[in-house]
C-alpha cells in the first residue's frame, strides 16, 4: 500500500488483461460502432440478423475445438467433417422426401461423431500427436466426401421446406440458428466451468503427465472431447445445409483455420489449459463482425484473409507478453518474499 | 557417422550435472534414454526400420503404377511425376530440418502463393523479370525471417504462428493480385512447365530438388549444423547448455524455409505460366504428408534424407499412378490423408501394441 495510484492502476489493469471476454467484446463492439457511424446501413435490422447467421455455424464449431485445444490437442478435420456430415444429411432428404427435420440433425450429428471416434481412437490408442492425426483426416475425410458427392449438387429444392427454416426463421427478430448456438456456448460454457470431467479437461492442458498422476483418467477424457467436437461439426454441418441449402463436396473447406484463429484469438491458449467456450465464440464473432464491417465500408474482402491473420498472430503475441509479464511480476514477489 | 556419437555423448554429457536444477525431470530421462539405446549396437536397426518399410513402399508404389498403366515409369510420366511432386518436394526440404528441430511451419505453400502473386504483380508492372525473381526472393527472405523471429525471439509456439502467417501470406497475396491471373510470361521462362531439363526427363523442379536434396543430406549428416538439428529436435534445452545456438539455428531455419518455397512459387508460377493467389492452396498438407512419411519424427531428432526422398517418390508415384487411372484430384486425398495417418501411428504402434499386450497378459492369463 506504498504507492497507491500506480497499484491501482495495475490493479484496473490486471482486472481488464484477466477478463478476455469483455476487451474482445468491447472490440466488437467498438468495430460494429466505427462501421455504423460510417455506413448507418450497418445496424440495420436485417444487417445485424446477417451477421449473427454469419457467426452461428463457427460458434458452434469454436465450441468443440476450444474443449479439444483445452486439453492441449488440436482438431483440424472439423470442417471436412461439417462438409461431410451436411452432405449426409442432404442426401437422406434428397432419397427420403418426408424424413423427419429433427432427424435429419441427428444424422448429421451421428456421421460427425463417427468421424470424432476415429480421430479420438487414433490420437488416444496410437498415442499419435493429434495435429498429424487430425491433419491427416482432414484430407482423408474430405476424400470421402468428393467420392460420396461425386461431382452431384443437393439444390434447396429437394430439401424440405421446415429443415431450411432453421436457417431463416427468426424469433422476435433474433435468427433460430443463432439462438442454438448461443444455448450451445452458455451450455457447455457452463458445464466447463461447473462440472468435474470437464474441468479434468483443463487439468490434462495444463499438464499431462500430473494429470494421469492425480488420477485423471487422461485418454478416456481426450477420447471423449474428440468424439464430442467431431459430433458437434457434424450437427453444425446440418445447420450449414439448413443455412446454405446447397452443398457440394467444398462445404467448409479451410474452416478449421478460421475457426482456430477466432478461438485462439478469443483467449484460448494453443498450449492447452486455459481459456473459456464464451471467449472463443467472441473471438470467432469478432473475425466474423470484421469480415461483414469490411464489406459495408466498401473495402475489397481480398483484406478479409490478411486481418484475419494478422489479428491471430497479434493475439498470440499479447498473450505471452501477458504471461511473461506475470511471470515477472510473480518471480519479483517471491524475490521480495525471500529477501524480506 | 562418428560425428553422430560426437553429439550424442555431448548431449550425454551435458545434461548429467544438469538435470538436477530442471524443473521437468520426465525430459531428460528420455533423451539420455533415447540416447543410450541409439548408442548401442542395435543402433542402425531401430534407426532403419522406417527407411526398410519405405523401400517396400516404394517397390509396391512401382508395382502397383506398372500394374495398372504401361504408361508408368515411361519418360513421359517421370516429366507428369515431376511436375506434380516437384514444387512439394523442394518446399518439403527445408521442413525437414524445421521439423528435426521439433518445429512445424505450415505457411510454405501460402508463402509459394504470395511468391507466385509477387511475380506476376511485379512482371505486371514492367519490372524486368530477373529483378523481379530476386524480389521474390528477397520476400521469402522477409517472410521466413518474420516466421522465425515470432517463433525464436517472442517464443510463441510454431504451430500457432505458422497457421496465422499461413492466413496472412495468402491474405497478402489476395489483396496483391485479387481475383485477377497475370500470364503472358515470356516463353524461355514458361519452358519450365513444358519441357525437361535437356538431355533428361526431370522437370526443373525435380532436377533442382535433386541437387538440392543431397547439399541438404549432407548438410544433415555430416556436418556439426546437421548433428546440432538432432539435438535440439532430442531436447533444446541439452542443446543450449551444450553451447548450441538454438534460437539462432531455428531462425536460419525458417529463413531458409522461406527463401525456398519463395523460389518454388517462382517456378510454380512459370511451370503454370499464370499467377494466381490462390497457387498452391492447401499444398502445406502434402510437404507436411512427404516430411512425416519419410520417416521425420514430429517430436523432433530423428529421420533422415534418404527417408524423405523416398516418401518423394511413395507419395508422387501414387498420385501419378492414380491420375493415369483416372482418380479425381480430390479422391487421392483419401491416399495421402491415410499415408499420413500411416506413417505416424506405424512407428508408435509397437510402443502401444507392447503395452497393450502386457496389460492383457496380466489381465487375463493365457493358456500357455
Amino acid at each position: 500500500m506504498i504507492a497507491t495510484a500506480p497499484g491501482r492502476w495495475r490493479h484496473l489493469a490486471k482486472v481488464f488483461f484477466g477478463a478476455r471476454e469483455v476487451s474482445i467484446l468491447i472490440v466488437v463492439l467498438a468495430v460494429f460502432g466505427l462501421t455504423t457511424a460510417y455506413n448507418t446501413s450497418f445496424a440495420d435490422v436485417l444487417s445485424v440478423q446477417q451477421l449473427l447467421v454469419g457467426a452461428s455455424v463457427m460458434m458452434i464449431l469454436a465450441v468443440g475445438e476450444t474443449m479439444v485445444i483445452i486439453t492441449r490437442n488440436v482438431d483440424l478435420s472439423i470442417g471436412s467433417v461439417l462438409g461431410i456430415s451436411a452432405y449426409a444429411v442432404g442426401d437422406i432428404f434428397l432419397h427420403n422426401p418426408h424424413f423427419p427435420v429433427i432427424l435429419g440433425f441427428v444424422a448429421g450429428a451421428g456421421v460427425g461423431m463417427l468421424c470424432g471416434v476415429v480421430n479420438g481412437a487414433i490420437v488416444v490408442v496410437a498415442r499419435v500427436p493429434s495435429l498429424v492425426v487430425t491433419l491427416g483426416t482432414l484430407y482423408a475425410i474430405r476424400g470421402l466426401d468428393a467420392i460420396f458427392v461425386n461431382g452431384i449438387q443437393i439444390n434447396p429444392s429437394s430439401i424440405p421446406n421446415s429443415f431450411l427454416a432453421v436457417g431463416y426463421e427468426t424469433i422476435l427478430g433474433v435468427p433460430w440458428i443463432f439462438i442454438i448456438a448461443a444455448i450451445l456456448v452458455l451450455l457447455v460454457g457452463y458445464v466447463m466451468r461447473a462440472f468435474r470431467p470437464a474441468r479434468d479437461l483443463y487439468a490434462i492442458g495444463s499438464d499431462p503427465d500430473a494429470a494421469v498422476l492425480a488420477g485423471v483418467p487422461a485418454r478416456r477424457r481426450v477420447f471423449f472431447t474428440f468424439v464430442l467436437s467431431g459430433t458437434i461439426a457434424g450437427f453444425a454441418g446440418g445447420l450449414w445445409l439448413s443455412e446454405f441449402a446447397t452443398v457440394s463436396s467444398v462445404a467448409g473447406l479451410g474452416y478449421e483455420l478460421l475457426v482456430i484463429a477466432g478461438v485462439v484469438v478469443g483467449g484460448v491458449a494453443i498450449f492447452g489449459g486455459s481459456g473459456t467456450v464464451l471467449g472463443a465464440a467472441l473471438g470467432v464473432i469478432l473475425l466474423n463482425t470484421i469480415n461483414q464491417a469490411l464489406v459495408a465500408l466498401r473495402i475489397s474482402s481480398f483484406w478479409d484473409e490478411a486481418l484475419a491473420g494478422a489479428l491471430l498472430i497479434t493475439a498470440i503475441a499479447f498473450d505471452r507478453y501477458v504471461f511473461l509479464r506475470r511471470e515477472r511480476a510473480n518471480r519479483a514477489r517471491i524475490a521480495a518474499h525471500a529477501t524480506a | 557417422m562418428p560425428q553422430r556419437d560426437v553429439v550424442e555423448t555431448e548431449a550425454g554429457a551435458g545434461e548429467a550435472p544438469l538435470s538436477p536444477p530442471t524443473v521437468d525431470q520426465p525430459q531428460p530421462v528420455t533423451a539420455t534414454a533415447s540416447a543410450a539405446t541409439r548408442g548401442t549396437g542395435f543402433r542402425w536397426q531401430s534407426l532403419g526400420r522406417w527407411e526398410v518399410a519405405l523401400v517396400a513402399f516404394v517397390i509396391a508404389t512401382v508395382l502397383f503404377g506398372s500394374a495398372e498403366s504401361h504408361y508408368f515409369l515411361s519418360g513421359g510420366d517421370l516429366f507428369d511425376f515431376g511436375l506434380n511432386i516437384g514444387p512439394i518436394a523442394l518446399m518439403a526440404l527445408p521442413l525437414t530440418f524445421i521439423v528435426m528441430t521439433g518445429e512445424i511451419d505450415l505457411s510454405v505453400a501460402s508463402t509459394l502463393g504470395l511468391a507466385c502473386s509477387l511475380l506476376g504483380y511485379l512482371f505486371e508492372h514492367g519490372w524486368p523479370l530477373p529483378l523481379a525473381i530476386l524480389t521474390v526472393l528477397a520476400m521469402g527472405v522477409v517472410t521466413g525471417t518474420f516466421n522465425g523471429i515470432l517463433v525464436t525471439h517472442l517464443g510463441l509456439p510454431s504451430l500457432a504462428v505458422t497457421i496465422g502467417t499461413l492466413t496472412l501470406y495468402r491474405g497478402i497475396a489476395e489483396i496483391i493480385l485479387g481475383s485477377s491471373s497475370v500470364t503472358g510470361f515470356p516463353n524461355s521462362y514458361d519452358k519450365v512447365g513444358t519441357s525437361p531439363i535437356p538431355g533428361t526427363q526431370f522437370t526443373w523442379t525435380l532436377g533442382i530438388f535433386i541437387v538440392l536434396a543431397v547439399v541438404f543430406g549432407v548438410v544433415l549428416h555430416a556436418t556439426p549444423l546437421g548433428r546440432s538439428l538432432y539435438a535440439i529436435g532430442l531436447n533444446k534445452d541439452t542443446a543450449f547448455f551444450s553451447g548450441i545456438r538454438v534460437k539462432r539455428i531455428k531462425l536460419l531455419l525458417y529463413t531458409l524455409s522461406g527463401v525456398i518455397c519463395a523460389g518454388a512459387g517462382i517456378l510454380w508460377t512459370f511451370q503454370y505460366a499464370s499467377s494466381r493467389y490462390d497457387a498452391g492452396t492447401g499444398l502445406e498438407l502434402d510437404v507436411v504428408t512427404v516430411v512425416l512419411f519419410g520417416g521425420i519424427s514430429i517430436f523432433g531428432g530423428k529421420g533422415t534424407i534418404i527417408g524423405v526422398i523416398m516418401a518423394v517418390c511413395v507419395i508422387g508415384g501414387i498420385q501419378s499412378a492414380l491420375t493415369l487411372i483416372n482418380v479425381s484430384a480430390q479422391a487421392q486425398e483419401v491416399v495421402t490423408g491415410c499415408l499420413l495417418i500411416i506413417s505416424v501411428v506405424l512407428p508408435n504402434s509397437g510402443a502401444a501394441l507392447g503395452e497393450w499386450r502386457a496389460r492383457w497378459v496380466r489381465a487375463v492369463p493365457r493358456r500357455s
